[in-house]
C-alpha cells in the first residue's frame, strides 16, 4: 500500500481491489459457462464444446417446476405476512416510547443475528413437540420468522427520515387514522415497504438452512438444487437451474437497491 | 374532505378512541409481531433448551423426557469435541482470510473511489449476499473439479506441483481438490467476503484524512501510518465483519457436504443428529455449543473495546 496519505490510489491497491472484485464475480460466470458444456459428468476446462440441450432437459423436468412453484408461493405468502408483522412492529417501535422497546427491537433482529441453523432446529423441535406435520405451512412459519426483520429494517429506516409532524397535521385536519395511513403515511412509506418486500421475497426464495429443518418431504427450489447436486449424470442441469434461480431474484433486488438508495447511506440493511 | 369533518363516521370514532388510549393502539401494533417472535420464536429457543436436557435412549431410539446432563456430557467424547475444535479453527482461518482480502477493496472504496464508483462497488459487493449461497457454492464445484478451471490455471502458471504438494499435506489436503479442506476453506472465504467488506469499508470511511496527513507530516513512513493509524481505526469494522464470518461458518451444514474431507463440522453434526440419527437432544447440545462460542466471541470483541467505536 503505497503512501497512506497519498491523494490517489497506488497501482498496487487498484490491482488488489480489482482482483478481489473479480474473485467475487468470476464464479458466477463459471456457472453460466458450464450450463452450456457438452460434458455430462465432468467440468473440464476449457469445455470441449457447447450445447443448449441442458436447458431443454431442465425445463422438461416436472420436479423442477414444482419446486419453483412452491418457492414462489412460499416467498409470496411469507413476504405478505412479514409486511404486516414487520410494518406494525416498525410503527410501534418508532412512534412510542415504552418499557421493553429495546427488547422488541432485539427480538426482531435475533432470527437473523443467530446462525440460521439455530432458528431451523429450534423451530423444528417446537413444531415436532406440537405435533405439526412438516410441509408448506411449516416452511412459511420459518420464513416469516426471518423475513420480519427485513421489512422492519426498511420501514424503520424510512420512518426515521419522516417528519413526525405530518401525522399530527393530518389528525388536526380531521383525518381518521385509516385516512392518515392511506393518504399520508403510505405514499411516504411505499417504496420502503416495496424494497423490504422484494428483499424479503428474495431471501425467502433462496433460503436453504432453515428450510431444510422445516420442509419435511417438500422441495423448495434450493432444496431441489441441492438434491440434484450429487447426481452423477447430466450435471450441467444443476447449472441451468441455478441460473434460473439467479434470474428470478436478480432484477427485483436491483430494483430494491435503487429504491432504498435515494440518499447516500440508505442501506438495505440485512 | 368536507365529508370527513361533517360525519362522525366509524373510522373517526375509532381514531378518536385510539387517540385517547394510545396504549391500546400500541398493544394492537405490537401484538401480532410479538406473538410470532416472542411466543413462537423465543418459545422455540426454549424448547431447544428442553431437548438438550433430555436424552436419547440408545436401545429404543426414543427420546427420554427426563432431565439429565448426560447429553451435554457427550461433548467430552474426543470425536465430539474434535468437531467443535475443527469448526472453530475453520471459522478463525476463514475470518482472517476474509479480513486480508476485504482490506484493499474496502480501503479503495473508502478513500479513493469517486462517488459514482463507490455506489457502483457498494451495490455489486452487496449483490452476492442476496443471491443464493448454494448457487454460489455450486459455481466452485465446477471450478474445483478434477480437470476444472482451478487446476487448469495452476498448470498454466506452472504451479501444479505446488497443488499436488498441498493436496498431499496433512491438514489442508484431501484425495481430490473438491474433497480437500483447502477447497472448503476457499469457498467459505468466497461466500462470506461481502460480510467483511461492508463493515470494514464503513469503519475506514470514518478515518479522517487529516490524521493520515499529520502522520505523514510528522515523518512516519506509509507502513507506520498504516500500522499505527489506519489499522487501529479499522479494528471495529474488522471485528464486526468477523462476527458474521465466524457465526456463519459455525452454523453452516451445507458446504461440508459438497466440499472437504469426510470429517464432520458443527453445523453438519446438528443436521445429521436431528435428521438421520434422530437424536434431537444431541443436536440441541451442539446448537448450544455454537451459540456459546458466539457469546464468548462477542464478549471478547466487546472487551477489546471494539463495539464502542461502532
Amino acid at each position: 500500500m503505497s503512501g497512506a496519505g497519498a491523494r490517489r490510489a497506488g497501482v498496487g491497491l487498484k490491482l488488489a481491489s480489482a482482483l478481489v472484485f473479480g474473485f467475487l464475480y468470476f464464479p458466477l460466470l463459471v456457472i453460466v459457462l458450464y450450463a452450456f458444456t457438452t460434458q455430462s459428468s465432468a467440468f473440464t476446462f476449457p469445455p470441449p464444446g457447447f450445447t443448449t440441450r441442458w436447458f431443454s432437459v431442465a425445463f422438461a423436468d416436472e420436479d423442477m417446476w414444482r419446486a419453483v412453484r412452491l418457492s414462489l408461493l412460499v416467498a409470496g405468502l411469507s413476504t405478505g405476512v412479514a409486511i404486516v408483522l414487520g410494518g406494525l412492529l416498525a410503527g410501534a417501535v418508532y412512534r412510542a416510547r415504552f418499557p421493553g422497546r429495546e427488547a422488541v427491537a432485539f427480538i426482531v433482529v435475533l432470527p437473523i443475528a443467530l446462525p440460521g441453523i439455530v432458528t431451523g432446529i429450534a423451530l423444528r423441535s417446537t413444531l415436532s413437540l406440537a405435533g405439526a406435520s412438516f410441509g408448506f405451512w411449516t416452511i412459511v412459519i420459518g420464513h416469516v420468522t426471518f423475513c420480519i426483520v427485513i421489512v422492519y429494517n426498511n420501514v424503520v429506516a424510512r420512518l426515521r427520515r419522516l417528519s413526525p409532524n405530518i401525522v399530527e397535521a393530518s389528525a388536526d385536519l380531521g383525518a381518521s387514522g385509516l385516512q392518515t395511513f392511506r393518504y399520508v403515511l403510505l405514499p411516504n412509506l411505499a417504496t420502503a415497504i416495496l424494497a423490504g418486500a422484494i428483499l424479503s421475497f428474495a431471501l425467502s426464495f433462496d433460503e436453504i438452512i432453515v428450510t431444510t429443518f422445516t420442509a419435511g418431504q417438500q422441495q423448495t427450489l434450493p432444496i431441489y438444487i441441492f438434491s440434484i447436486l450429487f447426481r452423477p449424470r447430466a450435471k450441467p442441469v444443476t447449472n441451468v437451474v441455478a441460473l434460473l434461480a439467479i434470474a428470478i431474484t436478480f432484477f427485483p433486488i436491483m430494483l430494491a437497491q435503487i429504491l432504498t438508495r435515494e440518499r447516500a447511506g440508505g442501506t438495505a440493511g440485512r | 374532505m368536507s365529508s370527513v369533518a361533517s360525519t362522525r363516521s366509524l373510522p373517526l370514532r375509532v381514531s378518536a378512541f385510539f387517540h385517547r388510549h394510545p396504549a391500546v393502539r400500541l398493544a394492537l401494533f405490537l401484538l401480532p409481531g410479538l406473538l410470532w417472535l416472542g411466543l413462537l420464536y423465543l418459545g422455540s429457543l426454549g424448547s431447544l433448551v428442553l431437548y438438550s436436557l433430555w436424552l436419547l435412549e440408545e436401545f429404543t431410539g426414543l427420546v427420554v423426557r427426563r432431565f439429565t446432563l448426560s447429553t451435554f456430557a457427550q461433548l467430552a467424547q474426543p470425536a465430539n469435541y474434535e468437531i467443535v475444535l475443527r469448526t472453530v479453527g475453520m471459522a478463525a482461518a476463514v475470518s482472517i482470510a476474509c479480513a486480508l482480502l476485504a482490506f484493499p477493496i474496502s480501503y479503495y472504496m473508502a478513500r479513493y473511489a469517486s462517488p459514482r464508483m463507490k455506489t457502483f462497488l457498494y451495490i455489486w459487493v452487496i449483490m452476492p449476499l442476496w443471491t443464493s449461497y448454494l448457487v454460489r457454492a455450486l459455481a466452485w464445484r465446477s471450478v474445483m473439479a478434477g480437470e476444472g478451471l482451478f487446476m487448469w490455471a495452476m498448470e498454466r502458471l506452472g504451479l501444479d506441483g505446488v497443488m499436488r504438494a498441498l493436496l498431499g499435506a496433512p491438514v489442508v489436503g484431501g484425495p481430490t481438490l473438491v474433497q480437500s479442506k483447502f477447497s472448503l476453506f476457499v469457498v467459505y472465504v468466497y461466500l462470506w467476503l461481502p460480510y467483511m467488506i461492508l463493515p470494514v469499508q464503513a469503519a475506514l470511511e470514518r478515518v479522517p484524512l487529516s490524521y493520515l496527513e499529520a502522520s505523514d507530516d510528522l515523518g512516519a513512513r506509509p507502513g507506520t501510518t498504516f500500522r499505527r493509524i489506519v489499522l487501529p481505526l479499522a479494528k471495529p469494522g474488522l471485528v464486526a465483519g468477523s462476527i458474521f464470518t465466524f457465526s456463519l461458518t459455525l452454523g453452516d451444514f451445507i458446504l461440508p457436504q459438497i466440499f472437504g474431507t469426510s470429517e464432520f463440522y458443527l453445523g453438519q453434526m446438528v443436521y445429521v443428529q436431528q435428521g438421520v440419527a434422530g437424536n434431537l437432544p444431541l443436536a440441541a447440545v451442539f446448537t448450544f455449543v455454537a451459540m456459546a462460542v458466539m457469546l464468548v466471541y462477542l464478549a471478547i470483541a466487546k472487551r477489546a473495546g471494539a463495539f464502542e467505536a461502532l
